[in-house]
């Protein structure tokens, strides 16, 4: 793909944490307007990908594109309003829902407007009684949703999505999917996201990357986990549809 | 009081050290260590003052004040080798509090410029910016460690490294200085402060202890929250890189 149709262009990224080599020069890119998924086992360095694509850490060597520009010519603020994230553990901070949800906006000097606060919480799939309640009395889907619907607030034009339905039941699952499709049809929003289920690699995206040791082991549609090529994504594949 | 007086006080040594041998405590040797120490150490001071006061030289003042900063800040940097440039910002910060309270002391002529007043004055206000500085260094290590999540989000959604970790922050500086305020709240009636004690048992007029005693209170105020904000203020920088992520 042409680096200038890619929403993130990675230019042999290499990342070290603790001596040890957590992204091994990986080169790909991530197409603009289209949802990827990343698989791989854990270990493969996917999430410490997402924090450098957010600007929470820094690539050792190479370099990354965002939206055709490097990186380091956003300042960090700009940068993680442009590329939203939202952590597996969605962490909510004291307070209610409301307070957690004004938190983008409050960072920036601004307020959250009460109907702006209700549009999001529906948007999410959630009532807007849930506004008022205690953010650590949420259920796992719950929390993901107002994890996602705080990202969103700040209208990311590329939205990293880690291992969110990992923890979550099959219903709330299906709620997530249907509203990571729902936010890249409505809005236009790249959306990239890490799941350990193949079945939903394959639904919910158009690409898909299966990461392996730090490195891209193979990349393509979503064809490509029907066929794979090497062995060890072959391997893998096989165990996860065990 | 005597040196046979002196002498026997030691009966309060013999006291802890009987009972530490009793009961297998195991405390006689540190016990003796501490009570050689202080007594060597007490008496070193007791000359140099007495040098000090009797030359009445600034020069000697200023190098008996800058020496209290040097070893206070031995001791604190410990607590803060997670901070770069730590001994730095404990120097500035024991300097700022010692020219800010020796300024307005001196200033308004609330104490007289001289050796017996600055010296000691100094002494409790550096001493007790070390105590403080220990606290908040210790506070503010494990804030930033048990908030590490949280602060990495308010970073992921564009907040600046001050938004992140301005909960650690403040509740470290709020932390290391609660102890001050409530050790006051009950102060003369749980127990008699040393200076105060000290002044009595020498023969000053109770309420002058007491004058001198509020002055002493009044100045670790102004100490506790000025000590904890400068370093928060000074460290807290430290804990992000110039692209504003965390410092593993």
């Amino acid at each position: 793909m042409e680096k200038e149709q890619a929403a993130i262009y990675l230019n042999s990224v290499t990342y070290h944490a603790d001596g040890k080599e957590i992204l091994h020069a990986i080169t790909g890119t991530f197409a603009k307007g289209k949802i990827t998924s990343i698989i791989g086992p854990s270990g493969a360095g996917k999430t410490t990908l997402f924090r450098l694509c957010n600007g929470l850490l820094s690539p050792d060597n190479g370099n990354i594109q965002i939206d055709g520009r490097d990186i380091l010519s956003f300042d960090p603020i700009s940068l993680r309003r442009h590329v939203g994230i939202v952590l597996q553990q969605a962490t909510m901070l004291e307070g209610s829902v409301r307070d957690n949800l004004a938190l983008p906006l409050q960072l920036a000097g601004e307020k959250l407007s009460e109907s702006e606060a209700a549009r999001i919480v529906e948007e999410v799939g959630l009532d807007t009684d849930i506004l008022d309640r205690d953010s650590k009395s949420l259920s796992g889907g719950q929390k993901q949703k107002v994890s996602i619907a705080r990202t969103l607030l700040n209208r990311p034009q590329i939205l990293l999505l880690d291992e969110i339905t990992s923890s979550l039941d099959r219903v709330s699952k299906q709620d997530i999917e249907k509203l990571i499709l729902q936010i890249n049809r409505e809005y236009g929003t790249t959306v990239i996201w890490i799941t350990h289920n193949l079945e939903q690699a394959k639904a919910v995206a158009d690409q898909v990357w299966v990461m392996m040791s730090g490195e891209v082991a193979e990349a393509g549609t979503t064809d490509l986990l029907d066929h794979p090529e090497k062995e060890a994504v072959k391997q893998f594949v096989k165990e996860e549809e065990a | 009081m005597s040196f046979l007086a002196l002498l026997l006080t030691l009966i309060f040594v013999l006291i802890p050290l009987i009972l530490s041998k009793t009961l297998r405590l195991g405390l006689e040797k540190d016990t003796l260590i501490a009570t050689v120490r202080s007594i060597i150490q007490l008496f070193a001071v007791g000359y140099v003052l007495q040098f000090i006061f009797e030359s009445e030289n600034m020069l000697y003042i200023f190098l008996m004040v800058a020496l209290m900063i040097g070893a206070a800040t031995q001791n604190a940097r410990k607590k803060g080798t997670s901070i770069k440039g730590i001994t730095w910002k404990l120097i500035l910060t024991f300097v700022v509090i010692e020219l800010l309270t020796q300024g307005i002391l001196l200033s308004l002529q609330i104490t007289p410029p001289t050796a017996q007043y600055i010296i000691p004055l100094s002494g409790m206000v550096i001493g007790n910016s070390m105590v403080l500085g220990i606290l908040f260094l210790n506070r503010f290590t494990s804030e930033v460690a048990s908030r590490r999540e949280e602060t990495e989000l308010i970073l992921s959604l564009g907040g600046t490294p001050k938004q992140a970790i301005q909960k650690s922050l403040l509740a470290s500086i709020k932390a290391s200085t609660i102890p001050t305020i409530e050790s006051q709240k009950t102060i003369g009636l749980v127990q008699l402060p040393g200076m105060m004690s000290g002044q009595i048992i020498a023969g000053a007029d109770p309420l002058q202890a007491v004058m001198f005693q509020l002055l002493i209170l009044f100045l670790l105020l102004t100490t506790a929250i000025v000590t904890s904000i400068m370093l928060g203020f000074l460290s807290y920088p430290t804990k992000f890189t110039e692209r504003m992520q965390m410092i593993e």
